[in-house]
């Protein structure tokens, strides 16, 4: 059975799915959130809210859906204008990692398993520019994509119990920092003192689906001293537009 | 500002509204009153906005000791409410003096009630809700020795609701008003029948989060890539395990969306305890081409 994207289908009475080719791309991304955009501009006054994974689009009605359909036609209409495939603006932020022992609970076991020396790894989960996709499993846990495939490390056999806040992991294909503390299986390499969800902020992530993220190296001691320049409100996340 | 000492805090008692919107796209969970039809009842019958923070409390309710007069009503699962030990009742205005306790005795019948208190609980609002959830606000759930608070009842003779007719049938009912989900149509045709003709029972792990179902049904779907989810998505993991996703869920799933409940089925699943049966009711999405 071959479907036609994007697929259209309500979600209980009060949502619509929109569902693009099940991949997961930079270029499908780009593309999504053009609509996505496209969707929370020309639907304020309905006050939906819209939220994008991989590959679909979730628009949330705060009542009700009268009638599906009229909805539906609304929308094929303002995804037929996105498909003109304008560039959406996004930054870059610089996010410091520390990596040393303390925090870099399962380096010794990747690098066992991966045969690569632990500075190979640090280097490894440096160099790429990460594509934000999305934020879910908690509130400002980004879904990044990008991860070296020499990387790629399946889950831990038994979960942690507690992953401490700021955590960086690895879990199969994919690379994310735990921003608050909570039971977790990925294999963890190192943690960023930088907070990734502030519930007194509007909105409460810096960082959205669509910008890029690179990690840099810092010591322990730095470590320290950026959780002391965030604690009295001086420190600054280096972001930048990207280009890429 | 009238006080509430928490002398017991019950088995799960949170503050909660109708739910944290406009946040889910940041990792947010919804939250709100896993029964919203006996919450808007309850602020109805003190002439409350729909909105206004309700205390939910679950099987065992709690002991508060109210400093002021006030008014509050409970709706929703009977757990038998007393005040200084004598019996109230549910979907009644109860006038309440300095120094009353309100206590509960035994299940009757329900799972969670709410409790409505005369221009709602005074709480902090985040991200645009009063909702408890760990993480966001500063209390999870109800804790011996903490202080809730309230406004103090002016003079004004307010209009009070207080003689609606409350219908409480849905709290025995045990069809749970379902649509199809995103991926109903990739099941087996015998399991989309079967779905419907099966009685399930709650299982232990059922709260806030996610009410999952005792029997296992056969399943042959790949896991799908991570995708947006809500309160009431039904999910089937792959040891067949269907997973009923309520009002604290996470935004994102990864395992088959293979069926929706309507507001009103998630309000009915929201009043089960463990172990009781409960049958899905499917309905179309009206206006569908």
């Amino acid at each position: 059975m071959k479907l036609e994207y994007p697929q259209i289908k309500p979600m209980g009475d009060r949502a619509i799915l929109i569902d693009f080719e099940p991949e997961i791309d930079e270029k499908s991304l780009g593309k999504l959130l053009n609509v996505k955009k496209i969707i929370e501009n020309e639907l304020l006054e309905e006050y939906v809210e819209v939220i994008n994974a991989y590959h679909s689009l979730l628009i949330v009605y705060n009542h009700t859906i009268e009638n599906i359909y009229d909805k539906v036609l609304v929308l094929k209409g303002l995804i037929s204008r996105a498909n003109i495939g304008k560039k959406t603006n996004s930054n870059i932020h610089y996010v410091p990692v520390c990596y040393e022992e303390e925090f870099g609970l399962d380096l010794e076991l990747i690098s066992r398993m991966k045969n690569l020396k632990i500075s190979d790894i640090i280097k490894l989960h440096t160099a790429p520019v990460y594509t934000v996709y999305f934020i879910g499993f908690l509130p400002g846990f980004l879904y990044l994509g990008g991860l070296d495939e020499k990387l790629q490390i399946s889950r831990r056999s038994s979960p942690r119990m507690k992953v401490e806040k700021g955590a960086v992991g690895i879990g199969e294909n994919q690379t994310g920092i735990y921003p608050k503390s909570s039971p977790g299986g990925w294999q963890i390499i190192g943690n960023s003192p930088v907070p990734f969800f502030d519930k007194n902020s509007n909105p409460p992530c810096v960082i959205l689906p669509g910008d890029k993220v690179k990690f840099y190296a810092i010591t322990k001691p730095q470590f320290s001293q950026i959780s002391e320049e965030i604690k009295s409100g001086d420190f600054q996340l280096k972001s930048e537009r990207y280009h890429g | 500002m009238g006080e509430i000492e928490v002398l017991h805090p019950g088995l799960y008692s949170s503050i909660q509204d109708l739910g944290r919107n406009n946040f889910r796209k940041f990792g947010v969970p919804q939250s709100g009153v896993m029964d919203s039809f006996a919450a808007k009842n309850a602020n109805l019958i003190l002439s409350n906005s729909d909105n206004d923070p309700v205390l939910e409390i679950t099987q065992m309710g709690p002991k508060l000791k109210f400093s002021s007069p006030t008014r509050i009503a409970i709706c929703g699962g009977v757990l038998n409410p007393k005040i200084n030990n004598i019996e109230v009742f549910n979907n009644k205005l109860i006038p309440i003096a300095s120094g009353d306790i309100l206590s509960f005795g035994k299940r009757v019948s329900g799972c969670r009630a709410y409790i409505s208190i005369s221009g709602g609980f005074k709480s902090e609002k985040i991200l645009g809700s009063y909702s408890w959830y760990n993480g966001i606000s500063e209390m999870e759930m109800l804790e011996k020795g903490i202080v809730l608070y309230y406004s103090e009842l002016g003079n004004s003779s307010d209009t009070l609701n207080a003689s609606i007719k409350v219908n409480d049938d849905y709290l025995d009912k045990r069809l749970i008003q379902v649509f199809s989900g995103p991926e109903y149509d990739l099941l087996p045709l015998a399991l989309q029948k079967s779905l419907f003709e099966r009685e399930f029972h709650l299982d232990i792990n059922n709260n806030r989060m996610a009410i999952q179902l005792k029997e296992l049904v056969e399943n042959k779907l790949k896991p799908i890539i991570t995708g947006p989810v809500l309160p009431g998505t039904v999910q089937l993991t792959p040891s067949g395990k269907l997973i009923v996703l309520m009002r604290d869920c996470q935004t994102t799933g990864g395992y088959p969306r293979v069926l929706q409940l309507s507001e009103h089925g998630m309000n009915v699943l929201a009043q089960k305890v463990l172990g009781e049966p409960i049958s899905f009711e499917f309905n179309e999405i009206k206006g569908r081409s």
